[in-house]
Formats: structure tokens, C-alpha cells, sequence
């Protein structure tokens, strides 16, 4: 069964008829060629197929494609401007060395996009915690959340008076 | 020594094509009207196919071709028809008849002696494993395949199902290989000294029992490739992989088709880990394309595929018997160790075999005597994982030591120093000496970052449910096979118009970064900014040259050698051409800054830029500046480490949390310490996942996978990742590329002792079995009676 559905991807609309098994995740790979947004496990447990919809974090594998009926979809290939310029996230992941074989970076990047451009602030555990829906085998996270933290500088308390730094002062001190 | 680009943190190559999701892997090409094939997997672990009915599967509509083992080439059969690979596949009813061939990623061996066991076929008619391959279908699309492989009648005749060492060697067990004396793959070890002597001589003779669990990889990106036949007929396999030259040849081999008439290009690869340095789902890609006349056929493994029917790392049990003499002193060192290599032998004994020779360096003793076997059973195949047989053997060992030290109450870290080996120290087994070791100063630098002994003293005194401990342990490891097998690297460099350069090489970056790292060594010698120095991140057999591939922490240090003297090759050149153009001797000029320039005075004489157009448009001299090295690499540097732990143990719920870590590496120079730092960063958290929580299970009985997904399978999340602490202590390894030793794999290798030796600070409970994740480790309690 088919049915029709009308969308935006990074800002290009698209109206066409799906196949309603289909999740987002094919439908972006493979019909329209969106191969940025990678495919770790197909039912939701590494994240690394996440893409913004209407500004929300989703696994796009299990996300049908029929229910992005009237969203924007930002993809990895909407990140960066027009011109090519890196975002300001894009920038922190590159130069924390947060990048190594790039698989589950397309997502990582998205999900920071969208926690940088909340206006909420986080708490390192909090931080942690949205970005665990996010598996890495190459970094052990140490440089994906020092640039998930830069990303999100001004609303993270990384300070001396964080309760992240209290907690950790208080193990060190027995 | 000073660098300028060396040992500076330069941005990866690929890190902007990574963030903005331009880097293709495998999965991200496509060709015109690519068909998809999909695998028909055994439900038993053990069992005979009676009888495969394809038939309905055949009638399917949109299903191109259905493969069982009656279609799989015969021996001697294709060869003898040149030219017409189409005609391999073959419906013949005798599997004997049928070539088998070993899948691991080793070099090719002209000693018969030395090739892996060949020991498969590409479908199998006797499932060995739940999980192995017995039929394939090429569909066009992923559903009509999922559902033609339900169409598949498979009647099986189940045998008993051999899910451990235990039952696999018991006397009287079914084999699991015909034609074999015993479920045994291997055995064979070695002895340095007397070890009887040894003992006798010792003050204190201490034994001990330690296993390991069967871990998986768990790269994000699935095995996948894609398979068709070129104009000519030849077989191109796009695939992520680690060892595309190796791939090349086992396809050829388990097709009996020649070499040359299979090309496999790698392009970027989400992560490998060793798991892809084994030719898992290729062969079956390109029996798939020949199939459909060649036309292009893809396989994406699923996650639950992934885990169980490509590779996992050998679970270990060891039994070590140690004499030591009452000041510390090691005299003699008695391994015995079962390794488990599942249904196949992929790595097979070679993963035994590595764990004993890299363990030899740390500590030399009198005596040293190593009995590993190597047992087949009815589980998913063991093959290659960082570290290769090390996070076994150590993890053992370094329990051992700690268990001795408390026995002896000598300071864990004082009886370590005992026997550390020194700089010179020739290994009598392989011939290779200890040529660089700062271990001892890795130790201080660890000590120093958790503050061992201000800690040491705080938790003397401890009392409620929830105890701290500190825990070390110590590894040695290699860098590359010399001299167990070839070393042989490739590099490639061009000078363009513009001053800039390519540089290809054979050795394949799989995430780890070495593009970057090679780039950085090409920038060193050429005095190019990184901007200047063309990456070729692609590898393909038929154009890049010949490397072994990515594995055993080999490519900076053994690839680096040729990467440098591709370089000083070109530099020679640029210089000897500058010369002809100047009439100036060529020892009087050096390269500097992308100029020409005198060696007394630095005056600039020509720009690089200027030679290079020169090299390509001079009417009568022009011939392009180049360099194609093939480097033997007939030597390996030893690089050492530590890591320190610092836990805090729950009592009553056996939750162990790992408050600090620090990994200190001797890895020679540095080059690019940003990355170097996450490189140790994400071993340390695999070893971490090693330690407290991953572990693949299976039904004891039927031998099928309980966790084979990213779910149930305990994969370290950012939460449970503490933080990872990385200290370098950089030397000068006299025989590396610009001082280097390997790093990619030591990482991974001490964190699990480190936890355990903590944990036993902590609570006075020695954990012998990994994981220890909260139920053992609560069980542990009970029985010490801590609850």
C-alpha cells in the first residue's frame, strides 16, 4: 500500500507516495539519497540513523516514513550552510577530535544540534544522559562530550561550582 | 628529535567529511538495478542437511537466483576455464568435491606449513553453528529475499550440539569437523628454559585459574558489500573491510578462479576492530554475482548477523602454575590455555599463539613454558579483536601476579618493577630484541595521575557496604607480525603541478586515523603544510599499492616506513631536479618551507612550485616527480603500558563503579596527540565493557545466541563510560618511522586486570571469571561471605 505524503529535507520539499512499510530511514537513503544518515542496527538501539524532525532527535529506522506527513526533516547534509561553512557544532566535534571512524558522527552531530539550539541548559550528567541513546565503539565518549559541552558553552555548567565538579571532588575527597 | 608536523595535533583528513556526512561508506554507493542477497542461516548448532528443497524459493517472483552448497565451485574445476568465471557455480550433489578455503586476514604464505585452515565452504551443507550459512537468495528487493529464504525447506538431521571446550573434548564427542582426529584445531606452544628446574629453585610455587568470555566487536557499521561483474568479466567487491588485498585473494581461492580476475575496493569503514580483518561475507557476494550473470548484487548484514555469524573474540580459560622467590623475582612461568574458536578456524591458533608471544616480553623469566589448545565447538566463529589474544593472557596474568603479590605482601607495583625487562633484551623465541621501554616511567606518570599513594593509605580503613580500591596492571604488546608473518607496506606519492602532493598507500584507515598520521609523515619530510598533502582515503586492489592491510597495530609503525621513504624518495628528486634546472650542486640545496633554497645561507632559489611545473612541461627534461615504495619490514618494536584503576564496589548489589582510570602508553613518538588520545580513550572503554559487562550468551543446550543485539548485549553507553585518563611517555624507538611503536590495540588490553585488581584492593575478593558484571560479582560476595 502506498500512500501520499508531503515534507521538507533541509528545506527542499518533497511530495511523493511512499510505500507505508517503509521506514524514514530507506526512504532518506535510499530514494532520495540522504546517505549521511547511517544505519547501525534498524530497530533503534545505536542511533546512529538520527535525524531532527521538526527540531526533535529520532532513530529514523524506526520512524515510518508515512508519519513525516507534513515535517521538516533536517538531515547531516543540512547541517553545514549553503556555502559549506561548518556549524558551530560541526566545528566542536572536528577540532575535539570527537571523529574517528564517523559512523555514529552523523547522529551525535544532530542530536547536539538540537540540545544546542533548545536554549535549555544541561548539567553534565544531564548532557550524558540525552546523548545515550548514541553508541560509539572508537572513542569511549570522552571526545564526543567535550564537544557536545563546547557546542553547548554558555548553557552547561562546567565551572568550579558545577554539581558534575562537586560530585567528582566529593569522590576524590573520600 | 623535533618535528614540526609530527607529534602535532592536525586535524583528521576526513573530519569534515565525517561531520557533514559526504564520506561514503559501502553502503552509501549504489549501482543501476542492484539486487539485494540475503542469507538462509542454520537454526541448529549442530546438524546435517538432509535434504534443501529451493524450489518454491526459485518461483518466487523478483528471485534471481537461490544458492545451496550444490552450487558452489568445484576444485580443480574452474581454473581450467579461463576467462569464463560465469561457469564456476556448479550443480553437482558432492560437497567433498567442493573448494574450501580459510577466511582469516593473514598475509599469503609460500610455506604450506604456515597457511590458515582451510576449513570451509562458502554454504555449508553441515551447520557447524546457529548461525552458519547453508543457502542464499538474490532477490530484488529485501523483502521478496526475506520472504524466498522462508520458502527454503531445509530437513535437518540435529546432532549433538558441542557449546563448550568441555563437551567438544570430551572423550567420545561428535566432531565437528570430519576427517579430523579430534575437535582439537590446534595445539602447540613454546618452552624457554626448564620450567622443572625453575620451579624447584623457586621459594614459593602459587597457582591459579582465570577465564575469559566471548565479547564481539560491535563496530557501528555492519559488514556489508556490494558484488559485480566489470566489463570484462572480472569480479569488483566494494566492501568495509580492513585487508582489501587479502580479500582479493580468498575470494579468488574459494571461487578457484585466478587472482587477478577479482578487484575489491574499500572505501570509508565504520569501525573494525579486527572483525574485518576476516574475509566474512565476500566469497558469498561474489558466488552471488556470478549467479545473476554479473549483475550487481549487495549484502548488508543485520546487527543480530553482525554479532553472531561474522567473528567474536576467544574466550580463554588458563591455568598458570608460577614459581617466584621470596623478593619478588619470577623464576619460572607455567601457562596452559584453552581457547575456544567456535565452529570455524578463522585466526584460529594464530590468536593462542600471539597471546604467548607478546606476553614473553614483559616480564623475561628463567623459565617460560606456554601450552595453549585450541578447540573447535558448536559456537559462532572467534576470530581477530584488538588486541588479539592479549586482553586474554593478560588479563590472566596480571590477576595471577596481583594474587601472588597479596599472598607474598610485596607492593603490587614493587613486583611488577622486579621484572620488568630491560632495553637489549633479546626474546630467545622470535629473535626480536627490546629496542625502546619506558614502562617504568608509564608506572610513575600513573601513579602520580590517581594518586596511588595518598589513596592507598586514605582507604586502609574502610568500613559500610560500598569500598574503594586501586588496581594496576602492566601489558606488553608488538608492533606488527615480524617475524611471524609478511610486513610488507605500500606507499605512493606524486608530485602535482602545484607543489602539492597525493599520497596513496595500501594500508587502510578504518576510523583509527592513520590517513592522517601518514599525511602528517609525508608533511614532516616535504616541509608541506597538511593542506598540501592529498590523502587517497580509498583503497582498490587494482590501483593502490600493495599493503597487508589494517591489523596487528602494524600501519603507523610498519607502513610509516614506507610512507617516509616515499617521501625522502620524492624530496631526493624534487632537490636532484631543482639542481638540473639551477646548475647547483645538489648537495649545496635543501627543501624548505615549499622553496629551493641554499643550505649555507636559507636564500631562496626556486619555488617547489616552480620545479614541479618544470617536472611536468619542461620541453626536454619534463618527467613528473614520484616515488612507489614496497617496504619489507624485518623487525617489530615492543611498546608497553599500564593501566590504573580506581573503584568503588557496592557490597550489596555487586555494582562496581570505576570512579577513575588512566591508561599510560611507551608507544615511541607521538604523532598526532589528539588522536593518539582517542584512540587509547576508546580501547580503554571497550576494555572497560570487557571487564564489567559484555559478554555474548548462548543457550547452553541449543547453543543459540541469547543477546546478539545492541539491547541485551551490554555495550558501554556515555553513561557508563567514566572518565578516561591518557598519559604518554614518548621515546625514541629507534627502529620506527620518526621514533614510533604501535598504539592502536594496547589500549583495550589492561583495563580489565586493572578493574579486577582494584575490586580485590577494595573488598579482598579475587574475580578470576570475566565479566564482573554485578550478579557474578554479587555471587562472589556470597560466597566469600561478605553477605
Amino acid at each position: 500500500m502506498f500512500k501520499r505524503i508531503a515534507f521538507s529535507v533541509n528545506g527542499k520539499a518533497f511530495n511523493f507516495e511512499v510505500d507505508i512499510r517503509e521506514s524514514l530511514l530507506e526512504m532518506l537513503r535510499n530514494r532520495l539519497g540522504y546517505t549521511g544518515t547511517k544505519k547501525g542496527c534498524g530497530v533503534g538501539e545505536c542511533g546512529a540513523c538520527s535525524v531532527l524532525i521538526d527540531g526533535v532527535p529520532f532513530d529514523s529506522c524506526i520512524y515510518l516514513a508515512v508519519w513525516a506527513d507534513g515535517k521538516e526533516i533536517t538531515t547531516i547534509e543540512g547541517v553545514a550552510s549553503k556555502s559549506g561553512e561548518l556549524s558551530e557544532v560541526q566545528k566542536a566535534f572536528v577540532d575535539e577530535g570527537a571523529v574517528q571512524c564517523g559512523f555514529c558522527t552523523p547522529g551525535l552531530v544532530l542530536t547536539t544540534t538540537a540540545l544546542a539550539g533548545s536554549g535549555k541548559e544541561y548539567t553534565q550528567d544531564e548532557l550524558k544522559r540525552e546523548l545515550s541513546g548514541h553508541l560509539c565503539r572508537c572513542t569511549g565518549y570522552q571526545s564526543i562530550l567535550k564537544a557536545a559541552e563546547k557546542s553547548l558553552e554558555g548553557h552547561i555548567c562546567t565551572c568550579v561550582d558545577s554539581p558534575h565538579y562537586k560530585q567528582q571532588h566529593e569522590r576524590n575527597e573520600g | 628529535m623535533a618535528y614540526t608536523v609530527v607529534g602535532k595535533s592536525v586535524r583528521r583528513v576526513d573530519a569534515v567529511a565525517k561531520v557533514t556526512g559526504k564520506a561514503k561508506y559501502t553502503d552509501d554507493f549504489y549501482e543501476r538495478d542492484m539486487l539485494v542477497g540475503k542469507i538462509l542461516h542454520s537454526p541448529y548448532a549442530h546438524a546435517i542437511i538432509k535434504s534443501i528443497d529451493v524450489s518454491k524459493a526459485k518461483a518466487l517472483p523478483g528471485v534471481e537466483a537461490v544458492l545451496t552448497y550444490k552450487d558452489l565451485p568445484r576444485i580443480n574445476y574452474a581454473t581450467s576455464l579461463p576467462g569464463m568465471i560465469g561457469d564456476v557455480l556448479d550443480d553437482a550433489e558432492d560437497e567433498e568435491e567442493r573448494i574450501k578455503f580459510g577466511t582469516a586476514g593473514h598475509p599469503y604464505s609460500l610455506d604450506p606449513s604456515h597457511r590458515d585452515v582451510e576449513d570451509r565452504h562458502i554454504l555449508a551443507k553441515k551447520a557447524r553453528f546457529v548461525g552458519d550459512a547453508i543457502a542464499a537468495v538474490v532477490a530484488t528487493d529485501e523483502l521478496i529475499a526475506a520472504k524466498a529464504l522462508k520458502l527454503i525447506e531445509v530437513e535437518y538431521e540435529v546432532l549433538e550440539a558441542l557449546t563448550s571446550t568441555e563437551a567438544a573434548l570430551k572423550e567420545g564427542a561428535p566432531l565437528i569437523h570430519e576427517g579430523r582426529a579430534s575437535n582439537v584445531l590446534a595445539s602447540g606452544g613454546f618452552a624457554i628454559g626448564d620450567i622443572e628446574e625453575a620451579f624447584k629453585e623457586s621459594d614459593h610455587i602459587f597457582e591459579g585459574e582465570y577465564e575469559t568470555s566471548i565479547v564481539q566487536h560491535c563496530h557501528m557499521e555492519n559488514q556489508t558489500s556490494y558484488a559485480y561483474q566489470d566489463m570484462d568479466g572480472r569480479i569488483v567487491i566494494v566492501t568495509s573491510t580492513q585487508i582489501p588485498q587479502i580479500v582479493r585473494r580468498v575470494v579468488a581461492q574459494a571461487l578457484g578462479i585466478p587472482w587477478g580476475r577479482v578487484r575489491v575496493i574499500k572505501p570509508y569503514v565504520g569501525g573494525g576492530f579486527g572483525n574485518k580483518q576476516d574475509v566474512a561475507i565476500e566469497p558469498l557476494n561474489a558466488a552471488m554475482t556470478l549467479a545473476v550473470g554479473g549483475r550487481p548484487v549487495k549484502i548488508e548484514l543485520s546487527r543480530e548477523e553482525s554479532m553472531t555469524d561474522t567473528r567474536t573474540r576467544h574466550a580463554f580459560k588458563f591455568k598458570i602454575k608460577t614459581g617466584i622467590n621470596q623478593d619478588g623475582k619470577l623464576i619460572g612461568v607455567h601457562i596452559t590455555a584453552i581457547s575456544n574458536t567456535g565452529a570455524y578456524a578463522s585466526h584460529g591458533h594464530s590468536i593462542a599463539g600471539s597471546a604467548g608471544g607478546k606476553f614473553r616480553y614483559l616480564y623475561p623469566t628463567k623459565a617460560l613454558k606456554y601450552d595453549p589448545i585450541t578447540v573447535y565447538t558448536n559456537l559462532p566463529v572467534a576470530g581477530a579483536m584488538r588486541g588479539y589474544g592479549c586482553p586474554q593472557i593478560f588479563y590472566a596474568f596480571e590477576s595471577h601476579l596481583e594474587d601472588i603479590a597479596k599472598r607474598l605482601n610485596i607492593d603490587p607495583i614493587e613486583i611488577r618493577r622486579k621484572n620488568f625487562v630491560e632495553v637489549g633484551y633479546v626474546d630467545p623465541v622470535s629473535k626480536n630484541k627490546v629496542t625502546s621501554c619506558s614502562i617504568r616511567e608509564c608506572i610513575d606518570k600513573g601513579k602520580a595521575l590517581i594518586k596511588w599513594d595518598e589513596k592507598k593509605a586514605l582507604y586502609k580503613e574502610q568500613s559500610g557496604h560500598k569500598l574503594r580500591g586501586l588496581g594496576m596492571a602492566c601489558f606488553s604488546y608488538a608492533s606488527g607480525t615480524y617475524p611471524v608473518a609478511l610486513e610488507l607496506a605500500g606507499a605512493r606519492i606524486v608530485l602535482n603541478q602545484d607543489g602539492s602532493v597525493q599520497l596513496q598507500i595500501g594500508a587502510t584507515d578504518t576510523g583509527q586515523g592513520s590517513d592522517t598520521v601518514f599525511g602528517q609523515m609525508v608533511a614532516e619530510v616535504l616541509g608541506l603544510p597538511m593542506d598540501m598533502v592529498h590523502v587517497l582515503s580509498t583503497q582498490d586492489t587494482d590501483i593502490s599499492p600493495f599493503d597487508t592491510g589494517c591489523y596487528a597495530s602494524r600501519q603507523t609503525y610498519v607502513s610509516g616506513m614506507a610512507v617516509e621513504k616515499a617521501a625522502l624518495e620524492v624530496k631526493e628528486k624534487i632537490l636532484g631536479f631543482a639542481a638540473s634546472m639551477t646548475d647547483i650542486p645538489v648537495n649545496r640545496i635543501d627543501l624548505v618551507d615549499q622553496k629551493i633554497v641554499f643550505k649555507h645561507s636559507g636564500e631562496s632559489v626556486l619555488t617547489l612550485e616552480q620545479v614541479a611545473m618544470q617536472s611536468y612541461y619542461d620541453l626536454l627534461r619534463a618527467k613528473p616527480i614520484t616515488s612507489d615504495i614496497s617496504n619489507n619490514a624485518r623487525i617489530n618494536a615492543i611498546p608497553f603500558g599500564v593501566t590504573f584503576a580506581e573503584v568503588e564496589v557496592d557490597i550489596k548489589t555487586g555494582k562496581i563503579e570505576v570512579l577513575e582510570i588512566y591508561n599510560v602508553h611507551d608507544s615511541g613518538t607521538i604523532v598526532n596527540p589528539k588522536m593518539a588520545e582517542g584512540q587509547v580513550q576508546g580501547g580503554v572503554s571497550m576494555g572497560i565493557g570487557y571487564a564489567l559487562s559484555e559478554q555474548l550468551l548462548f543457550d547452553e543446550v541449543t547453543g543459540k545466541a541469547l543477546n546478539n543485539n545492541l539491547l541485551d548485549y551490554k555495550l558501554p553507553t556515555i553513561m557508563d563510560t567514566p572518565d578516561i585518563g591518557v598519559a604518554f611517555v614518548e621515546n625514541h624507538e629507534p627502529t620506527g618511522p620518526f621514533g614510533v611503536k604501535s598504539l592502536g590495540e594496547p589500549p583495550t588490553i589492561t583495563p580489565a586486570p586493572a578493574i579486577r585488581n582494584a575490586v580485590l584492593d577494595a573488598t579482598g575478593v579475587s574475580f578470576n571469571r570475566l565479566p564482573m558484571n554485578p550478579q557474578r560479582v554479587f555471587e562472589g560476595f556470597k560466597e566469600a561471605g561478605l553477605i
